[in-house]
């Protein structure tokens, strides 16, 4: 039982890490019906934008969670910019152009930033420090839960919280459910399209910045292609759920989890991605439109 | 009050108006009637700048809006109910509502606006939290009416709000657009392939065909005329 508690509980973390990003491919394919493959690189920049102020931190002797704090608002601004940039620069100007176009456009994107980083620090897997510290009221369970994985799975499940208030009810929020519904529709009743498309990226990037940064102290060690592994898992848990749509992206992605996590406990950690990708498959077949997906319009 | 000066407007290359002038004046109900594909839909969309016109100029209250975004159109008081109604289908009936009043800053306005909507539509005050897209059609164009008046427009553009529903309901639709000008004196352009209809609420009309402007006179003289008679009245 003990055992099934521990597998669970890591699914959930790893899971709720895939939601976080999950979540951006979705807002963006909702809005623009863009899959941007550069996502993942997001996250990937968010990271290692943790990790800078991290160390800089800790020079200057801060401690653990102030740390944490700090260098998770300075990715999620870091991050937010390179979102916006990116789409300014690399899908504003083929809005209208055949899809194919800025999907290309995004392999571009997210092949320039990986080896942009890669440049710019190394290819070796750099030591991310141990942010989360370890709570004393969780040492009598230590062999089922870690103070990382409670972190994370808390926090992931506050962002997600007020993503979902953000969307359904503010402003801003209804403006994006409304331009992902009907774009001809939001600028006759004022609706600045473009701003709404920057604000969705900024939001991605921002949830893609706190999953870098939350995992990143968990497993210890970045480089720069964590982005593209994490990038694939969490579309493959955005299209599982049905992209576009929000709730089917958290759904999704913690299906993913708990598949990957038990497939790694009760068979063998070999066949994680086998599991994974087989189920993708299967829900294909069965619901091409993901499991929460409607079969056209529905977007946010 | 809109002043559309010689437009012409291209999708891409093909020109979907020649040098379209046309002129509202503040308190007026316009209608402009045509053929499929005349060119009455990209007209309104010129005017809210959906589509950019390749030249000529559009003037409201004497400034130009033609070269303006959208949402800049808006704000200056000019709003549509486009063609085919465009209600948001998983937005519930009050957002829906809300959206109309996007860009307004007075919440007390539009909690009245809002009240006075639903006492207007009591069949939208049963139905407001239910999705737009689960409405009648109908409904959907009451709604689309009333997102339109949400933002208090000074010119409210209607593009063939009778399309596809029955005479009663088509009725009731231009006693709404009536009762629109006489109680807040909104100026109404109404696009329609009802000639009939919009002759008898419109105070001046104009024909449009293949992209041009042919005539443009007193609705009631329309009305008698024998050309539109043959053409757009089926007598
Ligand atoms: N998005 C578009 N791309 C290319 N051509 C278009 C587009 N929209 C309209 N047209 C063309 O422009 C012309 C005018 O169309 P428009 O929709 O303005 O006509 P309309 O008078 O509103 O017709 P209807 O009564 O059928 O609504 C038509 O020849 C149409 O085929
Ligand atoms: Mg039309």
């Amino acid at each position: 039982m003990d055992y099934f508690l521990q597998l669970f509980l890591s699914g959930l973390t790893k899971g709720s890490i895939y939601a976080l990003i999950a979540l951006g491919y979705t807002m963006v394919y909702g809005i623009i019906q863009l899959i941007n493959f550069a996502h993942g690189e997001i996250y990937m920049i968010g990271a290692f934008t943790a990790l800078i102020v991290a160390s800089v931190l800790t020079i200057l002797g801060f401690s653990g969670l102030s740390i944490l704090i700090l260098a998770g608002i300075a990715a999620v601004i870091y991050s937010s910019a390179y979102g916006y940039t990116m789409e300014k620069i690399a899908y504003r100007p083929l809005r209208n152009a055949p899809r194919l176009s800025p999907l290309i456009s995004a392999i571009g994107m997210s092949i320039f930033l990986q080896n942009y980083v890669l440049l710019a620090q190394t290819s070796d897997f750099l030591p991310f420090p141990a942010l989360i510290p370890e709570f004393e009221f969780l040492k009598p369970v230590s062999h089922i839960m870690s103070s990382a994985e409670l972190v994370i799975i808390l926090s992931s499940a506050v962002i997600m919280v007020l993503l979902t208030f953000f969307i359904k009810f503010t402003r801003m929020g209804k403006a994006m459910r409304a331009t992902a519904q009907d774009k001809k529709m939001a600028r006759l009743v004022g609706i600045d399209v473009d701003k709404v498309i920057s604000l969705t990226f900024i939001v991605g990037s921002s949830l893609a910045a706190l999953g870098g940064i939350l995992i990143a102290s968990h497993i210890g060690q970045i480089n720069f292609y964590i982005g593209f592994i994490a990038g694939i898992k969490a579309f493959t848990a955005a299209v599982l759920g049905g992209i576009g749509s929000i709730p089917g992206a958290v759904l999704g992605a913690l299906i993913l989890g708990w598949t990957e996590s038990f497939a790694t406990g009760y068979v063998s950690s070999d066949y994680e991605d086998v599991f994974a990708f087989a189920l993708l498959v299967l829900i294909l077949i069965f619901r091409p439109a993901g499991i929460l997906g409607k079969s056209s319009a529905q977007k946010v | 009050m809109l002043e559309i000066n010689n437009i012409s407007t291209f999708y891409g290359n093909i020109q979907a108006l020649h040098d379209v002038s046309l002129k509202i004046n503040e308190g007026e109900i316009i209608t402009l009637i045509g053929a499929n594909g005349a060119g009455k839909t990209t007209t309104l969309l010129s005017v809210s700048g959906i589509v950019q016109p390749k030249s000529g100029e559009i003037l409201f209250k004497g400034e130009p809006i033609h070269r303006m975004k959208p949402d800049k159109i808006v704000q200056m008081g000019i709003c549509q109910v486009p063609e085919g109604r465009h209600i948001f289908p998983y937005l519930t009936v009050s957002e829906n509502l809300d959206m109309g009043a996007f860009l307004r800053k007075d919440r007390e306005g539009i909690k009245k606006d809002l009240e006075q909507i639903y006492d207007l539509f009591p069949r939208l005050a049963e139905r407001r939290h239910q999705q737009g897209g689960t409405l009648s059609g109908g409904e959907q164009q009451m709604l689309a009416i009333s997102r339109a008046l949400m933002a208090r427009p000074r010119l409210l553009l209607l593009d063939e709000p009778s399309l596809g529903l029955a005479p009663l309901i088509v009725q009731q639709i231009f006693e709404i657009i009536k009762k629109i000008k006489e109680e807040s004196g909104t100026t109404i352009f109404l696009v329609e392939q009802n000639a009939n209809l919009a002759l008898k609420v419109a105070d001046r009309g104009y024909v449009m065909e293949t992209g041009r402007v042919t005539m443009e006179d007193k609705a009631s003289s329309l009305l008698s005329n024998e050309d539109v008679k043959k053409a757009y009245l089926g007598i």
